[in-house]
């Protein structure tokens, strides 16, 4: 994993959600995740391992792995999260423009990587997907919806945020 | 924005074998917002189908012991409404045609593309904010359809609805007229329930039933020793419809001796009781009904002109069913969501070919037989929905065998046919003929029927 892009990732994360971010030392991504039929990896699997090493002063536990992960019902999913949990598990591996058959371009990439981090986090604070377009919770299926979709929390989302992240401090 | 989300959760049952499929589907599923519950069988699922009102069930086709079909005709048994569909991972174009035709909503096969199944359950959401929507329009418009228990969407019936309304909020005299079983007292209640008279009593007298002495007693009450076996004082009903409504049902019956007496008390705005002297201002309003022609019995010098014209301040003439055909479909309705309710009965509707039987009749008892058709209808039906075997009328193959006689010759033999399997009871009997007492007594009286070896019960 390009450390770079890990060190850019927690200051984008630190300023969308006001809080102290840490990059923790890479996990390997858990052997019995791989589907060797379809060669990809399962997400609810990782995020199960994941759980398993949660550090104690975490409000929630972000990872971020270059393997393309599917869960058994979908061909893919760029990411997961528990909804109203602690982790979630998003992936590099389809917001390459590489993948596409195109010409590799790296702030398009931190751009979705920013929008897919910070929709798998609104998982954990208990949003759902929201109907507004230009919401980073709205749902994205494919790459272009991830494009064209909103790059923050809309005024209700956030206000979710905002409300859970303050309980669940002081839980 | 994630307000309005939430309104319009859908559940989503989950019937998979495998954990792992179970866990992702539902986790996704969640993350939309929706609210999911899965399960491991389908005996499991059937076990949780009556906790709570499922809108969509997603079922895995192969699944030890019952299959995701065999699942789905089950749960259509009771919930024909639900919307299912069958996930595999190993499809076939015959199971998934033999899952279509089944009626599953759609099917899928394993891995889904995410957009697919996004796409899919988006349909579906939208397909149940319609079926609500559409359930709240059709209530609202059965409510413009409705006048307290009557119901029509005939031009001439609204027109009535509009009209008793409005009259209803003065103390105006009505008559109303209109064969039997056309709904004459419903109405009358109907504009006593929207008058500021609704909480003062709604005391109906039925003119027909009772001679002329016990007439002019029960109208107008009597005082303590005004005739023999006047033991105490009566009040009558003029005076127990006080501040209220009184309906005189069967006007057109009346003596021309009470015809004289009535029409002084719609001058005066007060009555004596028989036998007495104080006079009684009475202050109920006064709604006459009748199924005679009133014209040809003013020509006929049976009903007196003036009484007529006292009576018919506000005339409101209730048109036959069988001029009103397009009112057989929603009364229908109406009554089996009646029936359901006193028989604790889930009937859900009725077959096309038994409504088309009822739209063909000329039902001579109006709702009124109507409703004792569907009534029995409802009785008898075996399944949730009426059909053309439930439906019992009066053959054409009876009716044929009589072609040489006159009309009143069968209607005679009939109403004998049916008293006689009665026992002579007016009640059942008039129940069983579709028409009410009084149009029974006048029958009788009518037709000269006598009970064998007996007059008939009065």
């Amino acid at each position: 994993m390009d450390h770079g892009i890990l060190e850019w990732l927690r200051e984008e994360m630190g300023d969308c959600l006001m809080a102290t971010v840490r990059i923790l030392p890479p996990i390997p991504v858990p052997p019995e995740s791989f589907e060797s039929r379809r060669n990809q990896h399962y997400s609810t699997k990782i995020l199960k391992v994941m759980l398993g090493d949660v550090p104690q002063d975490a409000l929630k536990l972000l990872g971020v792995t270059d393997k393309d992960l599917c869960i058994p019902i979908l061909t893919y999913v760029f990411g997961e999260a528990q909804v109203g949990g602690t982790a979630a598990v998003v992936s590099l591996a389809r917001l390459r423009q590489e993948h596409y058959w195109l010409t590799p371009d790296r702030s398009l990439l931190l751009e979705r990587l920013r929008k897919e981090c910070l929709h798998e986090l609104g998982h954990t604070f208990g949003l759902v997907h929201c109907p507004s377009r230009d919401c980073v919770m709205y749902l994205s299926n494919t790459v272009v919806d991830v494009d064209t979709r909103g790059r923050d929390f809309c005024r209700g989302c956030q206000t979710v945020v905002a409300s859970n992240t303050a309980t669940e401090r002081r839980g | 924005m994630t307000m309005e989300k939430k309104v319009n959760i859908i559940v989503v049952d989950v019937v998979d074998d495998e954990e792992i499929v179970r866990a992702s589907l539902t986790g996704w599923l969640e993350e939309d917002g929706y609210r999911v519950e899965a399960v491991e069988s389908g005996r499991k699922a059937l076990e949780r189908l009556p906790e709570r009102e499922w809108d969509l069930m997603l079922v895995d086709l192969k699944m030890p012991g019952m299959d995701g079909i065999q699942l789905m005709d089950e749960v259509h048994k009771t919930a024909p409404e639900m919307l299912v569909i069958i996930m595999t991972a190993y499809a076939t174009v015959d199971t998934a045609v033999k899952a279509m035709k089944k009626g599953a909503y759609d099917y899928f096969v394993k891995p889904f593309n995410p957009d697919d199944i996004s796409l899919t359950i988006r349909k579906i959401v939208d397909h149940h904010k319609l079926v609500q929507e559409n359930l709240f329009l059709r209530k609202e418009l059965k409510k413009q359809y409705k006048l307290r228990d009557m119901i029509s969407k005939n031009e001439k019936m609204l027109e009535i609805f509009d009209l008793a309304r409005t009259v209803a909020k003065s103390s105006s005299t009505v008559l109303i007229q209109g064969e039997s079983g056309t709904g004459k007292e419903l109405l009358a209640r109907a504009i006593h329930d929207e008058s500021p008279r609704m909480d003062a009593p709604f005391i109906s007298v039925s003119c027909a039933s009772l001679t002329e002495s016990l007439l002019e007693s029960e109208l107008f009450g009597h005082e303590k020793g005004a005739f023999t076996g006047a033991t105490a004082l009566n009040r009558g009903k003029l005076e127990l419809a006080q501040d209220g409504t009184l309906f005189l049902d069967e006007i057109g019956d009346i003596s021309l001796k009470l015809q004289m007496d009535l029409l002084r008390v719609l001058e005066q705005r007060e009555f004596r009781r028989v036998g007495g002297s104080e006079l009684i201002p009475i202050n109920s309003r006064i709604i006459a009904a009748t199924n005679r022609d009133l014209a040809a019995a003013i020509e006929a010098e049976r009903f007196r002109a003036d009484l007529y014209y006292r009576l018919n301040v506000i005339s409101i003439h209730i048109p036959p069913l069988r001029e009103r055909r397009e009112d057989i479909p929603l009364l229908v309705d109406h009554f089996i969501e009646k029936f359901n309710i006193e028989m604790g009965k889930e009937i859900r509707g009725i077959s096309e070919g038994a409504v088309r039987i009822l739209m063909s009749n000329d039902w001579p008892g109006n709702a009124r037989e109507l409703r004792n058709v569907i009534e029995r209808a409802v009785v008898v039906a075996k399944g949730n929905i009426v059909t053309e075997s439930d439906i019992s009328l009066p053959s054409a193959a009876s009716a044929a065998n009589h072609r040489t006689k006159s009309l009143e010759e069968i209607e005679k033999a009939h109403i004998r046919v049916v008293l006689n399997e009665n026992q002579w009871n007016i009640v059942r009997s008039a129940h069983a003929l579709g028409i009410d007492r009084v149009t029974l007594y006048n029958k009788i009286k009518k037709f000269d029927l006598k009970k064998e070896g007996g007059a008939a019960k009065k």
